[in-house]
């Protein structure tokens, strides 16, 4: 291991409010390479060196080059959309080698089935057609060595230098360890694990609860209504998490509990925006279509509730949150049949 | 690359000449040395994962303990006379350097690891001999040609009433060429899975009949017990497992000898299941050892290589397909009773004797089962496929550089937990091989049919509860039978046509009456009480449920029974 090696610039994938964040957090110790897919953007953002409303520390160097990124990389931090994810792996890939790590923070799923007939009766959605995004790399790469960030990482509070923490979740210590060294600093507290499904899965099944957070603030149901949805909210994260591979164990770190709170209550989640504007009587395709940036939880909602069908799991909240979405269902009308669903026991797997 | 390679009519050259050229003649010629270097690297191994002469001590009380404990409660017939005087030696040794001064009692734990490891190396050593190797083989070979000869004049024709040949005969199926050259460039390890103890007999004939020079394999200690196997297996290249030490020490010395062998270039045979399948499932779950050393030693080999090409190591997947397997009967009571833990879990070694084993062989070969072995395309140690000159290919056809994987900022690195993580997406990528490669027969489908047939009909009842129905209820009636067979059938074949399994080629065919036929007539035919067979109406009917069971199990694991 020679000295030089460790002095390797650190690479991001995604000028996004989170990829801009990360590449803040990172050049704080390290020398970093920030690659945007359009050459357009990245030669305005040399110029501005603002990204996605946030200062670029002067450590952080501009690309276009997906194979100059990936030659001066070892470890690459990719965090764009769910949804241009896979398109992302392709570009990359001819130019990733096995000794490369990569750690994402993209929390969507990504579905290998027509997006149409994924909630039509007898065509649900199972396990064998929905990727986390630390599949996609393995299907898309030669790329091994994965991890992902997930935790309470509002990228705006994050930018403005507030703490906050994050998991790094692996089945490699090394990418635990490298991910740690890279990313901790004063402000920034990085805890590692080993379940990387679980932590994938509770990151992207939180944006579910947010929505439906978002609702009640908008509907003005107060505060108990909350503490209601976050803990009910999780049980459903935790089922739905388990019928998909995940431990539960993952749910009630940081990265689970920790980061579900935070959405849930934070007018800065893009996810809590939607649920907030539906709630207001905003229709899905106006809100999506002045939204700067996805709001992950949208699509997650359309596939987690097929998911759910498939598997028989209980999940009252994405599917009155689907019917809302997408059937039309007044929240109203929703939130009354969520309160007389029968649930008699509050926790039973633990 | 010949995608179905049929053995039949066809015999492969050996690709090397003579015995002087084989590694493993090499190994044993040098056994002593081989040995000593086993001894020597265990011994760094071990003194590098207990650092502390007191953590050191302790691992030596434990093993032996352990060992004590064994020699006592669970002796067998090969164990040798002088364990017990060895183990209470080392007891001894222990207890008096108690007031020893710190130096002492350091020397004294690592020249009783030395010991230990030393005794443990000799046992678990092959002792290979090119001439009893060409005994055993022309044994095997002569007795199997005869045997399928015999087999097929006297029931050709009759088993499947003419209208097929005997091609589902032993046959070798899949990438033999492929594998032939790999094995001229690389390292071979064969991962076969694991059925019935008649595995290791018919692999070592399989090896033999591709050409290829011998393989060593870790067999059970326990088949020693036989002394037809202990000639056979000795002759064969075999080195000793013993399944009950289940101490550090041992397991260490073990996977160093499996590694170090690997790194002399020894094609090696792994049964990954670790035993035989108890439930006729084909193998889920691997054992990690033996399948680590061989990713340890492609590291040793890409850190030593100096500017040489290093030598390669290739996983071949080899999946074994029975219409019988000998000792169903007992593996699947094991099964049931270990996981309804209903009793105490004793093994069962029902043909223990080699008059029983001779006397199946030549029922088994005169009466004329089917059997077929389906070899899979090499992989490198992360799973990737290779090409015919040995090179990994990811998904797309391009060719990877495997030390890459062992690179940590840029260097190639020792990281156990890494390799661990490794071994375990390998043994993922084998399981999918396994069932990939394995071939369905109609025998395999009759049963799988009948066997959800009745889980269906008596849907409330719990597995257990279902295996104990008297099988006087258990009739199904032809025509319904049939319906529930095409249905299964036309699964199956969509499983096919994506890839996910083999068919074999009389599943092809339109006559279904036929079809089911041979299979109720080939599915476990030599039980006592069959799994399947036609009563006076020409219904289907069971005389035992749990064998039934058994041999439905080959087909878990695809999801052929979720609607």
């Amino acid at each position: 291991m020679t000295s030089k090696k460790d002095n390797n610039p650190v690479g991001v994938i995604g000028l996004g409010s989170f990829g801009t964040a990360v590449a803040n957090l990172l050049a704080r110790n390290n020398e970093v390479i920030l690659y945007g897919r359009n050459p357009d953007q990245v030669e305005v953002t040399k110029e501005t060196r603002v990204s996605s409303g946030q200062k670029l520390n002067k450590k952080i160097e501009l690309t276009s080059d997906v194979e100059y990124l990936s030659d001066k990389c070892d470890i690459i931090f990719p965090v764009v959309p769910s949804n241009s994810f896979r398109e992302m792996m392709k570009k990359i890939s001819p130019f990733l080698k096995p000794y490369h790590i990569l750690i994402h923070g993209t929390k969507g799923f990504d579905i290998i089935a027509d997006r149409e007939e994924i909630n039509s009766e007898g065509k649900y959605l199972s396990r064998n057609e929905v990727r986390t995004m630390s599949e996609v790399i393995m299907e898309e790469s030669v790329v091994v060595r994965i991890g992902c960030l997930a935790g309470p990482n509002l990228a705006m509070e994050l930018a403005q230098g507030k703490p906050s923490a994050t998991v790094v979740a692996s089945r490699f210590n090394e990418v635990i360890q490298e991910g740690q060294r890279l990313l901790r600093s004063d402000l920034f507290q990085v805890y590692g694990s080993s379940e990387l499904i679980g932590i994938e899965l509770t990151g992207v099944l939180k944006n579910i609860i947010a929505i439906a957070s978002g609702a009640l603030t908008g509907l003005r149901l107060g505060e108990n209504s909350r503490g209601l949805l976050i803990s009910r909210g999780m049980v459903e994260m935790i089922y739905l998490g388990k019928s998909l591979g995940g431990n539960t164990h993952a749910f009630i770190g940081l990265a689970g509990i920790g980061d579900l709170v935070t959405t849930c209550s934070s007018k800065l989640s893009r996810n809590f925006t939607v649920g907030y504007r539906l709630a207001k009587g905003e229709s899905l395709k106006d809100i999506i279509n002045t939204m700067e940036e996805t709001a992950e939880g949208i699509n997650t909602v359309k596939v987690t509730r097929s998911l759910a069908k498939y598997y028989k799991v209980r999940a009252p909240i994405t599917e009155k949150l689907y019917d809302i979405m997408f059937e039309g269902l007044s929240p109203e009308t929703a939130l009354q049949y969520l309160m007389k669903y029968p649930l008699n026991v509050d926790i039973d797997f633990l | 690359m010949q995608k179905t390679e049929q053995l039949k009519g066809k015999s492969y050259e050996p690709i090397l000449p003579g015995p002087e050229d084989w590694p493993v003649v090499r190994l044993s010629r040098n056994r002593k040395e081989f040995v000593e270097e086993v001894i020597q690297e265990s011994f760094q191994r071990i003194k590098k994962l207990r650092r502390t002469p007191d953590m050191l001590r302790e691992e030596i009380e434990i093993t032996m303990f352990k060992e004590r404990l064994r020699v006592k409660e669970n002796p067998w017939k090969v164990d040798p006379d002088d364990e017990l005087l060895f183990w209470s030696d080392v007891k001894k040794q222990l207890v008096s350097s108690h007031q020893n001064t710190k130096k002492k009692n350091k020397d004294i734990s690592d020249q009783l690891l030395l010991d230990i490891i030393s005794r443990y190396a000799n046992e678990i050593a092959g002792n290979f001999k090119p001439t009893h190797y060409r005994l055993a083989r022309t044994i095997v070979t002569f007795g199997f040609a005869r045997l399928l000869n015999a087999a097929q004049l006297r029931t050709f024709g009759a088993l499947f009433h003419g209208n097929l040949t005997l091609q589902d005969k032993i046959q070798i199926r899949g990438e033999t060429e492929h594998i032939r050259k790999l094995a001229k460039i690389g390292t071979i390890v064969m991962v076969p899975t694991h059925f019935s103890n008649l595995d290791s007999i018919t692999i070592g004939f399989i090896i033999h009949s591709l050409g290829l020079p011998p393989f060593i394999y870790g067999a059970g200690l326990n088949l020693f017990n036989i002394a037809i196997f202990a000639y056979f297996m000795n002759s064969l290249g075999a080195y000793k497992v013993d399944r009950r030490k289940k101490n550090m020490i041992y397991l260490e010395t073990l996977k160093m000898y499996s590694n170090l062998a690997l790194q002399k270039g020894c094609h090696s045979l792994f049964f990954p299941g670790g035993t035989r399948s108890r439930s006729g499932k084909i193998e889920s779950r691997l054992k990690l050892g033996l399948l680590g050393t061989a990713l340890e030693a492609q590291r040793v080999n890409f850190l030593k290589s100096d500017g040489n090409k290093p030598n390669k190591i290739f996983i071949v997947p080899v999946v074994l397909n029975y219409n019988f397997v000998l000792e169903a009967v007992g593996l699947i009571s094991d099964y049931l009773s270990e996981k309804g833990q209903e009793r105490f879990y004793t093994e069962s070694d029902q043909y223990a004797s080699s008059y029983k084993i001779l006397k199946f062989l030549i029922q088994f070969f005169a009466r004329g089962s089917d059997m077929s072995a389906s070899i899979g395309r090499g992989m490198d140690l992360l799973g990737n496929y290779v090409d015919d000159e040995g090179n990994s290919l990811d998904n797309k056809g391009k060719i990877i550089q495997i030390e890459d994987y062992f690179k940590f900022k840029g260097s190639i690195s020792e990281n156990p937990q890494r390799e661990g993580e490794y071994t375990r997406m390998l043994s993922e990528k084998l399981v999918h091989e396994f069932h990939r490669l394995a071939r369905c027969s109609a025998s395999h489908l009759v049963a799988f049919t009948a066997f959800e047939y009745f889980r269906a009909r008596y849907d409330k009842l719990d597995i257990y509860s279902l295996l104990r129905i008297p099988v006087e209820e258990l009739v199904i009636s032809y025509d319904q039978f049939k319906v529930a067979f095409l249905d299964m059938k036309k699964r199956i074949l969509m499983l096919e046509n994506k890839g996910r399994i083999h068919l074999a080629d009389h599943l092809k065919m339109k006559d279904v009456d036929t079809l089911i036929e041979i299979g109720v007539n080939n599915v476990g035919i030599f039980h006592a009480k069959r799994p399947l067979l036609f009563n006076k109406d020409r219904d289907i009917t069971t005389q035992d449920l749990k064998t039934l069971y058994y041999y439905r199990n080959r087909l878990d694991g695809y999801d052929l029974e979720k609607r």
